[in-house]
């Protein structure tokens, strides 16, 4: 198959809601997963012969089993309030992009199958059979939502597109529709410890490695351990964080951290990996099994915390779902979170003045944050209100002299997704990741002209590869994008500190 | 002359008793799917689990700022207010203004009739045209709006065209036709003691009611649903206490 088209929108100095392009975005879609990668998840390896009835049989059960499906699908009274929150809507103004019409490609088929009206009058309340073509949009669309949540902020019902999507996604891996990028990537976390399928000797190889060339940039031993009995805190990364660019400038800070302070800590060669992918399918299963190696490591290692990197959806299915899915946690030292996110360590380290900075070190920054829709929208830090937003700023500060927020409707719970998340960060998509990051590329450009800005923080693997690939789309240096631990890696004190 | 007077009174009187009967029918089978379709739809979603913690944000950290926030968005449609000012706007007076003209009916079905609906009763006429109002606000934009007519179905049409009609039939008993409201209330009274009582044969009201006996039967299978739903919504109505609180529902065992 050929690449397909990249086509960057023009950046507008305002951003304007996109007149309705009808079908603009119908030939998008994802490669699908092979029979193999499907069958190793315990799907069906292709389409099966009666899909219809076990689609409609999947819906009804997945009806009985999550109160967010069923309510919402009846609840929305077609307001439009969210008609404009989409980023794939802004960026590519397919009106099947609008989160409600989005959820609508799924109702109408459970208004016809599941309620009266859509039985009698199906014309009347828009209901739908579940056809060839509605599957077809199904796979399109829903392949083009990265379950940001973004909508549901603005719903006067808290309708969340995210879990329809969810669902679509269940129920289309449930008859053999599964999308390759996801499953695959699952297949790999089950065989390997790591969405990017990578060894266990590998993984001490690179960390050797890392130890050598931060041991010439300063001379001292900073530590990258794996499997490391006693241990105090297991860290769970994305990854990427191992080695791709600018993921492992984080990791270097998360290791810096933990040398500055005293702590003993390690990576599991058995769970080296924080993201879930099982969230993106919507599959409880799936989800509960990826999260239980990180018990299970935890355990075996005898530590005393569980510390999670910069991996925004890992971090959303850390938070909110482990005590469900893998707690309880009593075995584990109660004075700290479980689990605790990086930043929270960092920022009581900061509180604490157990680790100090040389801010004059990011001076050649002017910083802006890009709040990750996954720890914005599902997820929490240091136990207070909007913690989520308050901490990783909080460090950039302490690590930084110049730091500038974006736009007040497109930060904190109003965060843009960098349009590759949700299991969408695929090549064959690229044109899609290209627009949906038009209304993040559109105030970014407004803190590079009015501050200067050249360095975008974030704290999601996701976005960070993301924004690499789609900044030159939009004429920015790739480079602009990094972790937050990138800049406390850059500015930390280590050694002595007097 | 006096026998044809005679059947003509007659003929009335059966007239009167036939739709006191149909529109007695009419209400009890209208409440009997209202009561019964929320109750089955409301136990549905009360007896279907939330296995995970999904609380949008922002989300209050306990079970008394999760009331606080419901308390929010079905007084102030607070989320409405932050994503769209003129669907807020039209959809805020609609709700209030049917809440007040719903308080002031109240009078048709209790006796004495309650202090706060008295009060009520001058607002509630003011009440109508707001709702009216709100209505058409709201009916502009699924016409003109390019986003939201694209998302708009008949039905979403004929629910607008329902509730605007009845509001319009109610005013027009107002302003235009007056009907014998001693007599209705005497017939509502009836209802619900069932001892039937002539309901006033009074085309505009016959209108009104038949269209409110719709508006319920119509309730429990229709997006009417948002109603109930707002309280179920797992979004809404969970804290925000997933590290502090193990939750765990009966399929999603971990």
């Amino acid at each position: 198959m050929a690449a397909p088209d990249v086509l960057a929108p023009a950046l507008k100095q305002y951003p304007v809601i996109p007149i309705l392009q009808r079908g603009a975005m119908a030939a998008s879609k994802p490669y699908a997963a092979s029979d193999k990668m499907n069958e190793a998840l315990g799907f069906p390896g292709k389409l099966v012969d009666d899909w219809q009835a076990k689609a409609i049989g999947k819906m009804g059960e997945l009806l009985g089993k999550y109160r967010s499906f069923k309510v919402y699908l009846d609840a929305c009274v077609h307001c439009g309030a969210c008609t404009d929150k989409c980023h794939y809507f802004l960026g590519t103004g397919d009106p099947k992009n609008m989160p409600v019409a989005r959820q609508d490609l799924v109702r109408k088929v459970y208004r016809r199958y599941f309620t009266l009206a859509g039985k009698v009058f199906p014309k009347l309340v828009g209901a739908e059979d579940l056809t060839e073509s509605v599957l077809d949009d199904w796979y399109k669309y829903f392949n083009q939502c990265s379950e940001c949540r973004r909508c549901s902020v603005y719903c006067p019902y808290g309708i969340d597109t995210a879990e329809i999507t969810m669902a679509a996604k269940e129920i289309m891996d449930s008859i053999g529709m599964g999308q390759k990028y996801t499953n695959e990537i699952i297949g790999k976390v089950h065989k390997l410890g790591n969405n990017l399928g990578l060894p266990g000797p590998a993984l001490r190889n690179t960390l050797e490695t890392m130890e050598e060339e931060v041991k010439e940039d300063t001379g001292l031993d900073v530590r990258f351990p794996v499997d490391e009995q006693g241990a105090e805190v297991l860290v769970v990364v994305p990854s990427a964080d191992f080695f791709a660019e600018p993921h492992v400038y984080s990791l270097i800070g998360y290791a810096k951290v933990f040398h500055a302070a005293g702590i003993r800590w390690t990576f599991s060669s058995h769970a080296s990996e924080a993201g879930n992918f099982g969230l993106f399918i919507g599959n409880y299963e799936q989800m509960r099994k990826i999260a239980v190696r990180v018990r299970e490591a935890a355990l075996e290692l005898g530590v005393k915390r569980i510390v999670v990197g910069e991996c925004g959806h890992a971090w959303r299915v850390a938070y909110s779902f482990w005590n469900t899915l893998i707690g309880p946690f009593d075995w584990l030292d109660a004075r700290y979170p479980v689990p605790q996110h990086i930043c929270e360590l960092t920022y009581d380290l900061i509180r604490r003045g157990a680790i100090q900075f040389d801010r004059e070190k990011n001076d050649h920054r002017v910083v802006t944050f890009h709040d990750s829709c996954n720890v914005a929208r599902g997820s929490g830090m240091g136990g207070i209100p909007g913690g989520q937003f308050i901490l990783p700023r909080e460090i950039i500060r302490a690590a930084c002299n110049h730091f500038h927020d974006m736009a007040p409707e497109t930060i904190r719970q109003h965060t843009f997704c960098c349009g590759g998340g949700g299991g969408l960060l695929t090549d064959e998509l690229l044109d899609l990741r290209v627009k949906g990051a038009l209304p993040r590329m559109e105030a970014l450009k407004q803190v590079v002209d009015a501050y200067g800005v050249n360095f975008m923080a974030a704290i999601c693997a996701i976005c960070k590869a993301q924004f690499s690939k789609v900044l030159p789309y939009y004429k920015f240096d790739m480079e602009m994008i990094g972790g937050v631990h990138q800049l406390v890696g850059d500015a930390i004190r280590l050694g002595r500190n007097d | 002359m006096q026998d044809r007077r005679l059947a003509e009174a007659d003929r009335l009187r059966l007239i009167v008793v036939l739709l006191t009967a149909f529109f007695a029918c009419l209400f009890y089978a209208a409440t009997a799917v209202l009561v019964a379709g929320l109750a089955v739809k409301m136990l549905g979603y009360a007896r279907t689990p939330a296995p995970l913690k999904i609380p949008t944000t922002p989300a209050p950290a306990t079970r008394g700022g999760v009331v606080l926030r419901i308390l929010r968005e079905v007084t102030l449609f607070a989320s409405l207010f932050g994503a769209n000012k003129w669907i807020w706007l039209f959809g805020w007076i609609f709700h209030v203004a049917l809440a007040l003209v719903l308080l002031r009916h109240l009078r048709y079905f209790t006796q004495p009739v309650w202090g706060v609906v008295e009060i009520a009763q001058p607002f509630g006429v003011y009440a109508g045209f707001a709702m009216l109002a709100g209505l058409a606000g709201l009916w502009a934009r699924r016409f003109l709006v390019e986003r939201i007519r694209y998302i708009s179905t008949y039905s979403d049409h004929l629910m607008l065209a329902l509730l605007a009609a009845i509001a319009a039939s109610g005013l027009a008993m107002k302003y235009l036709s007056h009907t014998d409201i001693v007599a209705l209330k005497a017939f509502m009274l009836g209802l619900m003691a069932f001892d039937w009582q002539p309901l006033p044969a009074h085309p505009v009201l016959l209108v009104h009611l038949a269209l409110v006996a719709a508006l319920m039967a119509v309730f429990p299978a229709s997006k009417l649903l948002h109603a109930p739903g707002v309280f179920f919504s797992p979004g809404l109505n969970q804290a925000d206490d997933s590290r502090e609180r193990r939750h765990v529902t009966r399929w999603a065992q971990g």
